[in-house]
């Protein structure tokens, strides 16, 4: 097959709440080790994919395929054992247990318990919250749990990473960390990130999405897309497309 | 700063806490049958029952967030179990273990099509509520002749009556003795006790946490949250099989007011008085309440009291006033007391850094010692 290096595809991939279609007929696809943007209004759809991605949502019709494999019949969890990790919009942590735990929870899936130790630790380390082990999740600053989000699906060690808004509460400070962890985070693993920090985003870009209406836009380079009329008009909110 | 550390720690510590909790209850064991009296022996296997269907709720509902408003249905299946298969048998042995067989078997028949079908919290309620009514219905009507099962009748609502008591495994004309019934009750309410301990901090333990914090990241993470739950169900109808068998010990006889609705809240109270979330506190409700309904049974109170307008002002009073429950405000009063206690030595100590130099040492000596640390050697020692 030649399409041995695309590491996700969506076939008319819809999702229908009532009358509202949510995503719609969205063929999407991805390469092995990409960095993929993905941007558009509130609404347009982004958070619906994702959901549809990881089985949160059972789309309406379409298929998903994760490195030539159909998971569309897959559940959540067993989407997770394939090597998708996601970082949910509102973060996704276990806010009555430690940081360590969290950590731990996610490392143990892969590893025996001393591995999972070792691990713990290190990825603790990596993203910065060493003096914060002992802590409840629960009791930190947003942008901290938006960290402790992140070391939660690096330790999976996944395949694909979904990133939905990673930067939302998080300080300019916290902002820099993050865009050069992204950056180290490619070197192992895809990533699809969604964002509305623009200037994130073009930290970052390689190729961008632009979803509207549930459906895909324009698909550029991010020097391109700032100059794209059509993708100016959405954002404005002018009546195009 | 790592002193304070230190004393912070040993406030926090919750694994001492299973050690003494277990230690009374090992003391218990040998103690109680030297007092040599058979009435209170009695009473203590009774609660020792109600204590153990107790952990079985406080494990399901306080550390898996299994919200089950049946769980009187295990109880009763148990000990349906244990009678139905003693009278057939002869021996008990086998329906000991049936006693916990039976219940896991129907619960994770039950559960598999509530969590496998992922029904949400109220719902798994209000299921258990129904077939636990449903249960009790149906044993009430089956009081005719045609309702037997081998040798046992199921004398619908009149109960099972003379229910044969334990014996030594495979020799049926050995029973048990009062103290040795006793021995065996206080036993497995250790090995319950001490067994749900060690399986919450084993792996299973804290992803069944995770999944009661956190069932969509536990999932995200790649976790069957559904397996994980029904397991859970599982243990804890087993758990509660094991009380029903043992209630039977103590007073001989089942009816189907094991199902019945006023069990099933109980259980429910226990948990909510003592605190969702420990062990601990469902046993200290357990005991309470039923204690509480000892001395309004009797009339010891004057008499005229309704029971359970007694015990519904008691949850409407936990519920308002402690929603948390006795053990863990217990817990947080202490965490408090610690730091009020450390700050003020804090002050003593800084008080005695103003202090002039011939006085100093027994302040500083005083704020260490509410510290809660050992003098260090060379320092007040050798100026006092």
């Amino acid at each position: 097959m030649a399409e041995n290096d695309v590491i996700l595809e969506t076939r008319g991939l819809t999702m229908r709440f009532g009358g509202v279609v949510a995503v719609n007929n969205v063929d999407f696809s991805m390469k092995e080790g990409e960095l993929r943007c993905l941007i558009g209004p509130n609404g347009a759809g982004k958070s619906t994919f994702f959901k549809c991605l990881t089985r949160q949502y059972k789309p309406s019709a379409g298929q998903v395929f994760f490195r030539g494999a159909d998971i569309t019949s897959d559940i959540t969890f067993q989407i997770a054992r394939r090597g998708i990790g996601i970082k949910t919009q509102v973060p996704s942590v276990f806010d009555g247990l430690s940081v360590h735990e969290n950590i731990w929870l996610s490392a143990r899936r892969h590893h025996k318990t001393r591995a999972a130790n070792k691990i713990t630790d290190q990825i603790i380390e990596r993203v910065g919250l060493g003096h914060a082990t002992k802590q409840l999740v629960g009791r930190l600053a947003h942008g901290e749990r938006q960290w402790v989000e992140l070391g939660i699906v690096l330790t999976g060690e996944p395949k694909l990473i979904l990133l939905d808004e990673p930067t939302a509460g998080m300080t300019g400070d916290e902002v820099g960390r993050t865009t050069e962890l992204i950056r180290e985070i490619n070197r192992q693993a895809a990533l699809i990130v969604v964002e509305h920090d623009m200037q994130f985003i073009k930290a970052i870009a390689q190729k961008v999405t632009v979803f509207h209406h549930g459906q895909i836009l324009v698909e550029d380079t991010m020097i391109n897309i700032l100059s794209n009329q059509q993708v100016r008009d959405v954002y404005l909110g002018k009546h195009a497309v | 700063m790592t002193d304070l550390m230190t004393s912070f720690r040993r406030f926090d510590s919750s694994r001492h806490g299973t050690w003494v909790v277990a230690g009374v209850m090992v003391v218990l064991l040998f103690i109680l049958p030297v007092l040599d009296d058979p009435l209170l022996l009695l009473q203590v296997r009774y609660y020792i029952s109600m204590i153990i269907l107790a952990l079985s709720m406080a494990f399901i509902w306080g550390f898996g967030g299994i919200m089950c408003f049946g769980q009187s249905m295990f109880f009763g299946l148990g000990g349906y179990a244990y009678a139905i298969a003693v009278g057939n048998f002869g021996e008990s042995t086998a329906p000991f273990f049936l006693a916990m067989i039976v219940p896991a078997l129907f619960a994770a028949f039950l559960g598999y099509f509530m969590f496998f079908g992922r029904l949400n919290d109220v719902y798994v309620a209000v299921i258990t509520l129904a077939v636990t009514l449903a249960l009790y219905y149906f044993i009430n009507s089956t009081s005719g002749d045609e309702y037997t099962i081998g040798k046992a009748r199921l004398m619908g609502f009149n109960g099972i009556s003379s229910i044969r008591k334990f014996n030594w495994p495979g020799d049926s004309t050995a029973l048990l003795s009062a103290n040795h019934l006793f021995y065996f009750a206080m036993g497995l309410l250790i090995a319950t006790y001490v067994g749900l301990k060690l399986l919450l901090g084993s792996t299973f333990g804290r992803v069944v946490v995770a999944v009661k914090e956190n069932e969509l990241r536990a999932e995200l993470l790649g976790y069957d949250v559904r397996l994980y739950k029904l397991a859970v169900f599982v243990i804890g109808a087993a758990i509660a099989g094991l009380a029903g068998c043992l209630s039977i010990n103590y007073k001989n006889f089942i009816s189907p007011n094991a199902f019945h609705l006023s069990l099933a809240a109980q259980i429910i109270m226990w948990v909510l008085v003592g605190g969702v979330g420990t062990l601990l506190g469902p046993i200290i409700g357990c005991v309470v309440l039923l204690y509480v309904s000892f001395i309004l049974g009797t009339g010891a109170s004057g008499g005229g009291l309704n029971t359970y307008l007694i015990f519904g002002l008691i949850v409407m009073i936990f519920v308002l006033v402690i929603p948390q429950g006795i053990v863990p405000t217990l817990r947080d009063w202490r965490e408090q007391g610690g730091r009020y206690r450390r700050m003020t030595a804090g002050a003593v100590l800084s008080m005695a850094e103003q202090l002039p130099a011939s006085s100093r040492a027994p302040v500083r000596a005083f704020g260490e010692r509410m510290l809660g640390l050992a003098p260090p050697s060379g320092h007040s020692g050798n100026k006092g």
